[in-house]
């Protein structure tokens, strides 16, 4: 990687630099917006993790302000205890809760009407959602509502010494990041990607403050419907971005065929298999593979990534592994300045033999009594 | 019918290759696309309009040569495209961008007719927000429907269709008014070559080209730079990471010698995490 920082003109990424010097200069009626907020995306019963993680980010942005973290929690009628429950569990000190039989499925309507009602009732200074499709579809909705700045699938938040949100993505290509802020308008809003940030640590037993909320939302008023809703099957759906193990593979792998002993090895790991973007654009692996900046962030206690040159737009998205083992040819590939393990070697021998050591692992330890 | 769909042309991610010293993007010369994800709401629409009869109107906002990615729209087969260009809106962030684009619909429909459906990508490979097609729906007070996988119905009369919504962990399908705001999932279709009748017509057709005050823009504080809440304070490099990867001995050595050192170093570093792959396929 390169050690010095370019100049700042090489990417003239949102809005140029010609603003870089705006003072803060927050209007009267917007000094009263005080407080984090973290939307908890509940869809059927179940919280998407992105809201802990970002419930872990918004902790720190509370702290620093030294300010309230608040849980919002948009559901169903009696179907929101859990997401409170847990929600206090993961750190917040209130809840704002709203109960609504319009709000058991999501809809763009009813959330973005709940939604902002509450920003423009309890006025937060930063309001944070997960960079999933629903969060994207309703933070869009909602910014734009309240007139007010979103920036996009963050890699980092923080708060400045006036007390701003530094909201951190990568610009175009991803070689290179910016900071975006939100000076003069509230809430200061951004959206953050699953796997990001890590898991916080979740202590039972917490209580806190549950604010009630009444929004007015009758079915009649809503012309979208929801007719109905078809599970993915459990089988054959990517799920990268929380797999434990990755194995993936890049052009090095030569083609298609070579491809497979990638998936060998993920199959004898109980593994998710993926790939470099070039990959999927030689359409070898689909579209929900791909790992990196454009495609998965992933973030896994191992990923082996054979015939990957570990391109800036790839390093994005596997950087929160904890274990990155790598297999290429070249001792020079950029890879080798982010792994943890380097085997400069073909990938099409080592993985064979890889899947095949595993392989004899794996059975000799299933042929043990299961108390050793 | 009328249906507009917004297009915005993006530098070729593809031939964009980073400096391996200053890493910084070399812009030199790279050619410029439509945003490979509008092409699906395109093709969606050119469907649509091939089915029902009317007309599809292309509109972007961008500089002068943004003309080309029009061009091309109508050598697909579009029937009209409309250039949005003006000093005003240079630096534009989603929000800032979505206000011109609102009234640029607006006087669209003015000339052309209210459109009963609007297409967006589902983000550009650029700026990659995913937040300008959400923002034209919410400042046109239309109903959206973004990540859609496929049209089930489409009922003109009825003015209501019905949609697969690609949603965490599986497809909603919705019903919802005609006029909506449409974002189609990548994948969901292949775009059309465009005849040759097309490619002759988008060669020789005038773009219609507006500047701000020709589309009808009330607000130029809300244009550009100024209407933009969002301020890029710098822009900087990844800081590298400290040590470089601990390489395992290759040198003679078979590839089931290195694999066993391989595991060695896999269990040494992430201790548990064989026992735990054992338990899962185990089915604990
Ligand atoms: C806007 C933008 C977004 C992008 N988004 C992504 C993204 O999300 N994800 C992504 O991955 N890329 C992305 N890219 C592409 C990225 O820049 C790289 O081009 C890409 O990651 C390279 O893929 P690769 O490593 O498979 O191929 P290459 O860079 O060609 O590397 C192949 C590697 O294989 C090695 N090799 C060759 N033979 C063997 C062998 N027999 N055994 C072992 N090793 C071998 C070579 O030494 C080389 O290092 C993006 C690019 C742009 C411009
Ligand atoms: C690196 C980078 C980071 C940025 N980050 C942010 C950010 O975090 N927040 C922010 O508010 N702005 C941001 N911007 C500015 C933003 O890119 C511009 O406002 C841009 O005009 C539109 O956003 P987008 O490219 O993300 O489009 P998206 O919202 O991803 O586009 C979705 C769809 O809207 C339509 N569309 C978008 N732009 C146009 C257009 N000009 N003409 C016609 N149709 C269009 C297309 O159908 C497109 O597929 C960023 C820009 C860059 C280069």
């Amino acid at each position: 990687m390169n050690q010095k920082a370019p100049p700042a003109k090489a990417a003239a990424p949102a809005a140029g630099n010609s603003r870089a010097n705006t003072k803060k200069e927050l209007p009267e009626h917007l000094k009263s917006y005080k407080h984090v907020w973290v939307l908890i995306e509940l869809e059927r019963g179940v919280v998407h993790p992105v809201s802990w993680e970002l419930m872990g980010e918004g902790r720190k942005l509370a702290d620093k302000l030294k300010v309230d973290l608040a849980a919002v929690i948009l559901g169903a009628p009696g179907g929101t205890e859990d997401a409170i429950k847990d929600s206090f569990g993961y750190g917040a000190d209130l809840c704002y809760v709203v109960e609504n039989p319009a709000l058991t499925d999501y809809r763009n309507e009813p959330y973005t009407t709940a939604m902002t009602e509450l920003v423009n009732k309890y006025q937060p200074e930063i309001l944070l959602m997960g960079a999933t499709n629903l969060g994207r579809d309703l933070a869009g909705s909602v910014a734009t509502t309240l007139l007010t700045g979103l920036t996009a699938d963050c890699t980092e938040l923080d708060v400045d010494a006036d007390g701003s949100l530094a909201a951190t993505r990568p610009t175009f290509g991803g070689s290179l990041l910016c900071t975006i802020y939100t000076l003069n308008y509230r809430p200061q809003m951004a959206t953050m990607r699953p796997r990001v940030a890590p898991m916080p640590v979740y202590q039972a037993g917490k209580t806190g403050r549950i604010i009630r909320h009444e929004v007015a939302l009758p079915e009649e008023s809503i012309i979208t419907k929801v007719l109905s809703f078809l599970p993915d099957s459990a089988t054959g759906k990517a799920n990268l971005p929380y797999a434990d193990v990755v194995v993936a593979g890049g052009l090095g792998m030569q083609n298609a065929e070579n491809y497979q002993l990638v998936r060998d090895l993920a199959e004898v790991l109980g593994a998710e298999w993926g790939g470099s973007r070039p990959l999927v654009q030689k359409g070898w692996i689909p579209s929900d593979r791909q790992i990196g900046q454009t495609g998965k962030t992933i973030r896994p206690r191992l990923y082996i990534a054979a015939g990957i040159s570990g391109a800036i737009q790839h390093r994005v998205g596997v950087e929160g592994a904890d274990l990155i083992v790598a297999i290429n040819t070249d001792p020079n590939a950029p890879i080798f300045d982010f792994a943890h393990v380097g085997i400069v070697a073909d990938a099409t021998k080592i993985l064979p033999a890889l899947t095949e050591a595993f392989r004899k692992r794996l059975a000799l330890a299933a042929a043990r009594p299961a108390a050793e | 019918m009328h249906i507009v769909v917004c297009i915005k042309q993006v530098p070729d991610s593809a031939q964009i290759r980073v400096h391996p010293v200053t890493n910084t993007i070399m812009r030199q010369g790279v050619p410029t696309i439509i945003n490979p994800y509008d092409l699906f709401s395109l093709e969606e629409a050119l469907r649509l309009r091939d089915r029902f009869g009317g007309e599809v109107t292309v509109v972007t906002m961008g500089p002068p040569m943004a003309d080309a990615s029009l061009r091309k729209c109508l050598t697909y087969g579009a029937d009209r495209a409309v250039l949005l260009t003006d000093r005003f809106f240079a630096g534009s962030d989603t929000l800032a961008t979505s206000y011109a684009l609102s009234y640029l619909i607006k006087k669209v429909a003015q000339e052309w007719g209210e459109p009963d459906i609007i297409f967006c990508g589902k983000q550009t490979i650029d700026g990659d927000t995913a937040q300008v097609g959400p923002g034209i729906a919410k400042r046109l007070n239309l109903l959206q429907l973004t990540y859609v996988a496929k049209i089930d119905e489409f009922d003109l009369a009825a003015r209501e269709i019905v949609i697969h919504r690609r949603a965490e962990g599986g497809i909603q399908i919705l019903k919802t008014k005609l006029p909506c705001l449409v974002t189609m999932l990548e994948g969901t279709n292949d775009m059309r070559r465009g005849s040759i009748e097309d490619a002759l017509r988008g060669a020789r057709s005038e773009i219609v080209t507006w500047n701000a005050a020709e589309a009808g823009i009330p607000d130029l504080a809300l244009c550009g730079l100024k209407g933009s809440p969002t301020i890029v304070k710098k822009v900087f490099a990844p800081s590298p990471r400290a040590e470089k990867a601990f390489q395992i001995e290759v040198q003679g050595k078979t590839p089931a010698e290195i694999s066993d050192a391989v595991i060695g170093e896999i269990n040494q570093r992430q201790p548990g995490l064989e026992q735990d792959i054992q338990k899962m396929a185990a089915g604990f």
